[in-house]
């Protein structure tokens, strides 16, 4: 069995997996921080509710993404060994950093918040979220700098053959991880705000359909309660409100700055990977046009059965230089030079296996590439669409009680989280068949560059990588199913799932003595597993 | 010092951070699965390391990475040549801390107790998986001129790595049961503790018995005057124990781990792996290591780093230093539904 393609797989698949909990994990991190700030500011206790419930679920999610990461970490060394010796002086520092100065602070201070409540100052207690809530994104930070290394290497020397660090700052100041960089993490706020958005909307109509919120004539919203259920009184409709429209309104700038920093990527991605970007537009030829939908053989070795059916004129150009008649290299000019400078056959190298001396295709797989890029804008615009009707629709001060609006909304939950998975799959196929690519570009280093081909563990069998994938992939189905559950649980029962207290508010009458009862002395922890 | 001497220091030292501190939480776990039956005293016992767990693990992920990026030959060689324990090892990491956060919050007694297992079979092939690991990078591995396994996927199985298993998991047993006896309160603290008294002498026999070979391979002096020092560790670890003075039984056991595990490193010092096949193969410190560059630069990010994380990770065992008791812990939180109960009208 061939190790590659399975190692491929692996990586693939572990690697989406682990990106569906982290861009949640930095994007509702700081709205959860900035709930907790507005609560010690002003003492509301709306605002407590909020950081109580959308922290709850932030934990339940943020399990999951420490536990899946692991795996990203050890699979370097395990499947992919020649991969880290080649890249291991510049490749590993990004990775060491990002356990010394933001795993550490992450897990330490979230633990400290976990526990701290009611146990630490006020003050103190919300610090420790925030320094959290920074740790995972300066995370995001380094292991972006080592991918981006990865798509456009700098800052290094070629010493016998490997790439030797030279610069530190030049790799930390990579244009491609600057760009990715925030880029990723506009991404992840976006999905961070389409969750509050959903889940918000259903618990407004919720309220709504248990008779508890009514409209008045005007359409306004008349609040009122249900003390019968744990947590739905008058001030849980201002907790739902207020998330909807906070969830929303970040939503929205989150797509602007979205755009903005896609674009600026885009425009590197032309100049630093010319072939992943005319792959995109799964375009053979030269030209100006952007290609809003194509057909035929995408993935064919050749693309002239491509044919264009809408295209926008210049927009191609606008995208990658910002004027509307710059010619963009297509397929077919590019496919010839980068023959010539990386050669048209793999070497002649124990390395590559069965695959040594094979003929280089250096097409990335164009139904990837060409649709990736497309359902990344698409779902990030639908995502933004349904923001903006959500603010205008809850002006009035709830949801219509329509059941189909409310299954869109939790729905739409999806979307930003579908834009992310399929941006991350157009580039790092759109990469392929190097893992790390060449740069072409005035600060680029000859011979800094490697094919994937080359960079699985010689000494590991294909049926070792189809064990660990299998086993993975049954633990990581097995685990999402209890994460979604745990969720949907969570949601179902209101911000009373995450405050005990809320559903019995005039405690209780039951008898002091019951030595199975735990005390009521202060030092009761507000929390524990 | 040359660089390539400090990082192995600084690699040693991250793993053995990591024994002492996520010991105790493997323990735990384990424990779990034979200790006892009651849930509140299970609740008790994961609520011990409730609030440290998670950033002790970081010490492992650390170590890993510190590994990659200081002596890349050596991280792709090991973590290549152990393939499917560290896949097992993954998966009893992704269990172990999935199960810690879930476990509560079901609401059935079926729930908790998949959870419970989950969490002290997770922890078992963790401690087993990772003790396999380092006993196997000290004994050696068939690599080749390349640093690649040769022989199949069950190359690396062999008696060392049985041993290897059996000293983490033993030693974090002891560990967590002299944790648990100086932070818990009740039962939990009384079994904690006779558990050490009885079951010590032989739970630690496979660790000293790893560090003795590697002494009768490998000692030197130093290394041997470190082995002293774990046993006078050892023992008043034991005594004190015995007599009820949790604090100083854990000093003890963390003293036992530190000096015993730094003979072992000291001895095999320079080479972190060696080839069973030829020693020509055998990674040392300098041909598995990164540039001088590159070191130099992780030296600058880890004198900044790590003090700062042994002052805010020490300041949460200060936070958190109080005994913890059944009386302590809330009830359980059963989640339902926000719907009217089905009976009443409101």
């Amino acid at each position: 069995m061939d190790p590659l393609e399975i190692a491929r797989w692996q990586f693939g698949i572990t690697t989406v997996y682990h990106f569906i909990m982290v861009p949640l994990t930095l994007g509702l991190g700081p709205i959860v921080a900035l709930m907790q700030t507005q609560w010690v500011r002003t003492g509301d206790e709306k605002w407590l509710r909020m950081t109580k419930f959308w922290g709850k679920l932030y934990l339940i999610n943020f399990i999951m993404g420490v536990a899946t990461g692991l795996v990203q970490e050890f699979q370097f060394g395990m499947a992919w060994s020649e991969y880290s010796r080649y890249v291991g002086d510049v490749f590993g520092a990004p990775l060491a950093m990002e356990g010394l100065l933001a795993f550490f602070f992450e897990s330490v201070f979230l633990g400290l918040w976990i526990f701290g409540w009611s146990r630490l100052p006020k003050k103190l207690h919300l610090a420790t979220l925030w320094i959290a809530v920074a740790g995972s994104i300066v995370s995001a930070f380094f292991i972006i700098v080592a991918n981006s290394w990865m798509q456009h290497p700098v800052g290094v020397e070629l010493i016998d053959g490997r790439p030797v660090m030279t610069d530190i700052w030049a790799v930390l100041t990579n244009n491609t991880a600057l760009s990715a960089f925030s880029h990723t993490v506009t991404g992840a706020i976006a999905v961070g705000a389409g969750f509050v958005v959903g889940i918000s909307w259903y618990q407004l109509w919720q309220r709504r359909r248990d008779g508890i919120d009514t409209v008045d004539a005007t359409g306004r919203v008349v609040v009122g309660e249900n003390l019968s259920i744990p947590g739905r009184d008058r001030k849980d409709h201002s907790v739902w409100i207020k998330s909807i429209r906070i969830g929303a309104v970040i939503a929205i700038l989150g797509f602007g700055a979205l755009s903005i920093t896609g674009d600026l990527q885009a425009k590197l991605m032309f100049e630093q990977q010319p072939l992943k970007m005319a792959a995109a537009e799964a375009a053979c030829h030269d030209g100006t046009s952007f290609s809003v939908l194509s057909i035929g053989p995408l993935g064919g070795q050749d693309c002239e059965d491509v044919v264009g059916i809408i295209e926008i004129p210049g927009l191609l150009s606008f995208l990658a230089h910002g004027d509307f008649d710059t010619e963009i290299q297509g397929v077919n000019t590019l496919i010839p030079q980068y023959q010539e400078l990386y050669g048209t056959n793999l070497p002649d190298d124990p390395l590559y296996g069965e695959r040594a001396g094979q003929e280089i295709d250096y097409l990335p797989l164009m139904e990837v590439t060409y649709w990736g890029f497309r359902l990344m804008i698409g779902f990030g615009m639908l995502a933004a669409g349904f923001a903006a009707l959500t603010l205008w629709i809850v002006r009035k001060g709830t949801v219509p009680q329509s059941k189909f609006l409310m299954g869109t909304a939790l729905l739409s939950i999806a979307a930003p989280f579908g834009a992310n998975i399929a941006g991350w799959v157009f580039t790092e196929m759109g990469r392929q068949p190097f893992v790390v690519v060449p740069n072409p570009t005035p600060g680029g280093i000859d011979g800094v560059y490697m094919f994937t081909a080359a960079a699985v563990s010689p000494g590991v069998s294909g049926e070792e990588i189809i064990f660990s994938l299998a086993a993975l992939a049954l633990v990581y189905a097995f685990l999402m199913v209890f994460e979604i559950k745990l969720l949907v649980k969570y949601v179902r029962g209101g911000v009373a799932s995450a405050m005990p207290e809320l559903g019995h508010p005039e405690d209780d009458g039951s008898d002091p003595d019951d030595p199975n009862k735990p005390d009521k002395r202060d030092d009761v922890l507000a929390f524990a597993y | 010092m040359d660089l390539p001497t400090l990082w192995f220091i600084a690699i040693a030292a991250l793993w053995i951070g990591y024994l002492l501190l996520e010991g105790f939480d493997l323990g735990v776990g384990m424990l779990l699965l034979f200790s006892t039956r009651k849930d509140r005293e299970r609740r008790l016992m994961l609520n011990a390391i409730g609030p440290v767990w998670d950033g002790n693990e970081v010490w492992l992920i650390t170590a890993g990475a510190a590994t990659f990026a200081a002596f890349p030959f050596w991280y792709a060689s090991l973590f290549s040549a152990l393939y499917i324990p560290l896949t097992i090892v993954l998966v009893s990491l992704i269990f172990r801390a999935v199960a810690i956060e879930y476990r509560g919050k079901g609401s059935t007694d079926k729930w908790r107790m998949w959870w419970d297992r989950a969490l002290g079979l997770g922890s078992l092939g963790s401690a087993f998986g990772i003790g396999a690991a380092l006993a196997l990078t000290t004994t050696g591995l068939p690599i080749d001129a390349n640093g690649d396994r040769v022989g199949g996927a069950f190359a690396w199985f062999t008696p060392y790595a049985v041993l290897g298993g059996l000293a983490v998991v033993g030693f974090a047993l002891v560990h967590a049961s002299v944790f648990l006896g100086l932070k818990t309160d009740g039962d939990v603290r009384v079994r904690a503790r006779n558990f050490v008294v009885r079951w010590s002498p032989v739970a630690l026999l496979p660790i000293v018995a790893w560090v003795l070979i590697i002494q009768f391979q490998n000692g030197t002096l130093i290394t041997w005057l470190l082995v002293v020092v774990a046993v006078i560790a050892v023992v008043f670890g034991w005594i004190s124990a015995r007599a009820g003075r949790e604090g100083w039984a854990f000093v003890g056991i963390a003293a036992f781990l530190v000096a015993g595990a730094s003979s072992i490193f000291a001895a095999v010092y320079p080479v972190v792996l060696p080839s069973t096949i030829d020693p020509a193969f055998n990674l040392t410190i300098s041909n598995a290591a990164s540039g001088e560059y590159t070191l130099g630069v992780m030296s600058v990010v880890t004198a900044f780093g790590l003090p700062l994380v042994f002052i805010y990770q020490g300041w949460t065992y200060w936070v958190f230093r109080n005994r913890l008791s059944e009386h302590h812990l809330p009830e359980a939180h059963i989640v339902k539904p926000a719907v009217a109960p089905a009976s009443s009208a409101s």
